[in-house]
């Protein structure tokens, strides 16, 4: 098994050519709330490959949805930089797609109306991504929804539009902020194994915020694990699994090994006492 | 729709209207029965009589008085939902004007009315300013908190999608806060119309306030009652307007959802 751990050391300049280019480069970035508030993020250093499932892993108040935020361009760092294919973040890039804990569907507009959103707001014609609207629908079990409204559909279908609606445009990031963190573990798990369907397909970098263990070494590539109260990065671990990933893949002994080095060091933190 | 969703909203209409008959039916015996004088309490045929005697003169008098009422409520939504967006968009002025409107509206504005007679003479004007004003209140203060209510998360989506800020108020917040702003305009309409009597019995020769002032001057009083009734058809008339403006504006809205 070769599970690569670095303990918080800036990834050194790759010369590996095979490796795909620089997505995400976050060099230094801190953000503080406020001239004396809260350090949220501490000179965290990161690097995301293209096509890279990247998990953002820790408790709550670790700093993971700034962390996100900044790259989402929704907030500014206060140190360093972050660049989005080589371009530093002023504002929110184009080509992407952000999926939050809520929904955050759109209670006056359909289903299809609401995965409208953003084409409408650029002002493109529909009928260009009708047909990939129509594809995404029927990939997540919402054929025959498209007309209802958002209150008509369970948490999980709502979930579910809210990722149509930011893949809609085909967009090469995505990020996701626990965007299942309201759902039932059985219906979580379905998602996980959809999502993972999702990815494979297109191969687009997704950095997926979770507070869960399993859900991280499930459908990652690689796990950042962060430590709060200053949000730093405690750890990255490669995970080294064959795709596609089953459910069954979680009681296979490599996968306890990946959960147990984590809850390990959440025990090290002082998050976790298992006496 | 079914067959029992169908039943209950006949019967949903039927309850208040064979209550209202009732009502009527007995207040009939009653005065009859024990000899009330009409000019104390009218039996509703002696207020048919009044209203059927002069059908003309009441429509007139009722019309100017819709008339003077939905201007003052146009305009109170008009100003009232802009100087919202302002109060919202421009920091400043929710530290001091919105303050400022809070703190006035516990004022009894009726109270001043008189003074738009001393401003604004004798004619639609003061009316419409009263109206106005009485109405404008809910509706500020209702639009205000309903554009304040934006979930953040929906105006990081939809900045994650690059729209504008033109953009995010049309698509985004004024959709979220039009619940808020008709709550805000069903309570100003009734309002509109209390601020409308106000100014006719204040100074007036025409509208139904007036018609009441001079019928209490003569001791008419099933002119009285017939001018009321006419008022309380009305308020009813544009309450349920406004719903089915409501209703057809955000049909997506829970106190839209008919329960089967
Ligand atoms: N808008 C904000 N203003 C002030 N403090 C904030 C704000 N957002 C987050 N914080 C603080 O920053 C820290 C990290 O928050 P956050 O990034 O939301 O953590 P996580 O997503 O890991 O739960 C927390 O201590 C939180 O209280
Ligand atoms: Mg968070």
């Amino acid at each position: 098994m070769s599970a690569s751990v670095q303990r918080a050391a800036p990834a050194p300049p790759m010369i590996d050519t095979s490796l795909p280019p620089i997505h995400i480069a976050i060099t230094d970035t801190s953000k503080r709330y406020g001239a004396a508030g809260v350090l949220a993020l501490d000179r965290v250093s990161l690097t995301v490959r293209e096509g890279e499932f990247l998990s953002i892993l820790g408790p709550s108040g670790c700093g993971k949805s700034t962390l996100l935020r900044c790259v989402a361009g929704l907030e500014r760092p206060t140190g360093g930089e972050i660049s989005v294919h080589g371009e530093t973040v002023r504002r929110p890039p184009a080509n992407m797609g952000v999926v939050f804990q809520r929904d955050v569907l759109l209670d006056w507009r359909s289903i299809l109306d609401n995965m409208f959103l953003q084409t409408d707001f650029r002002g493109e014609k529909r009928s260009r991504y009708m047909a990939r609207a129509h594809e995404l629908l029927d990939l997540f079990g919402l054929k025959g929804f498209e007309n209802a409204y958002p209150t008509q559909l369970s948490g999980g279908m709502r979930q579910r539009a809210a990722i149509c609606r930011a893949l809609l445009a085909d967009p090469d990031l995505v990020l996701m902020d626990e965007p299942f963190g309201a759902l039932d573990a059985l219906t979580r798990d379905q998602m996980n194994l959809e999502l993972q369907k999702i990815w494979a397909s297109a191969r687009r970098t997704i950095l997926f915020v979770t507070h869960s263990i399993g859900e991280a070494v499930f459908l990652s590539d690689r796990v950042v694990v962060m430590s709060p109260r200053p949000g730093r990065i405690a750890m990255t671990l490669t995970i080294d699994l064959p795709r596609p990933r089953r459910m069954a893949i979680r009681e296979m002994p490599e996968f306890a090994h990946y959960c147990a080095q984590i809850r390990t060091l959440f025990g090290e933190m002082g998050l976790l006492k298992d006496e | 729709m079914n067959e029992i969703s169908r039943t209950r909203r006949i019967w949903g209409l039927l309850t208040p209207a064979t209550t209202i008959i009732a009502v009527f039916v007995a207040w009939q015996l009653l005065v009859t029965g024990l000899h009330v004088r009409e000019v104390i309490l009218p039996a509703p045929s002696e207020i048919i009589q009044a209203l059927l005697s002069q059908p003309a003169w009441f429509a007139q008098e009722g019309l100017y008085t819709m008339a003077t009422m939905l201007v003052g409520f146009a305009l109170a939504v008009i100003v009232g939902i802009l100087l919202a967006i302002l109060i919202v968009e421009v920091k400043l002025l929710e530290s001091t004007l919105y303050v400022l409107i809070a703190a006035l509206n516990s004022v009894p504005k009726v109270a001043i009315a008189p003074l738009f007679v001393i401003w604004l003479g004798t004619g639609y004007g003061p009316k419409i300013a009263i109206a106005f004003l009485i109405a404008f209140f809910p509706i500020v203060i209702d639009s205000v908190l309903g554009l304040k209510s934006v979930p953040k998360d929906m105006l990081d989506l939809a900045s994650s999608m690059r729209a504008s800020q033109l953009a995010q108020f049309w698509r985004i917040r004024l959709p979220t806060a039009l619940p808020s702003i008709f709550a805000g305009m069903k309570v100003g309409i009734s309002l509109a119309l209390v601020g409308t009597i106000v100014g006719e019995f204040v100074a007036s020769d025409h509208g139904l306030g007036y018609i009441i002032l001079t019928a209490q001057g003569t001791f008419e009083t099933a002119q009285i009652f017939a001018a009321n009734i006419l008022l309380g058809a009305a308020g009813i008339v544009l309450f349920w307007a406004m719903s089915a403006l409501e209703r057809r504006c955000l049909p997506w809205h829970a106190s839209q959802r008919q329960e089967v």
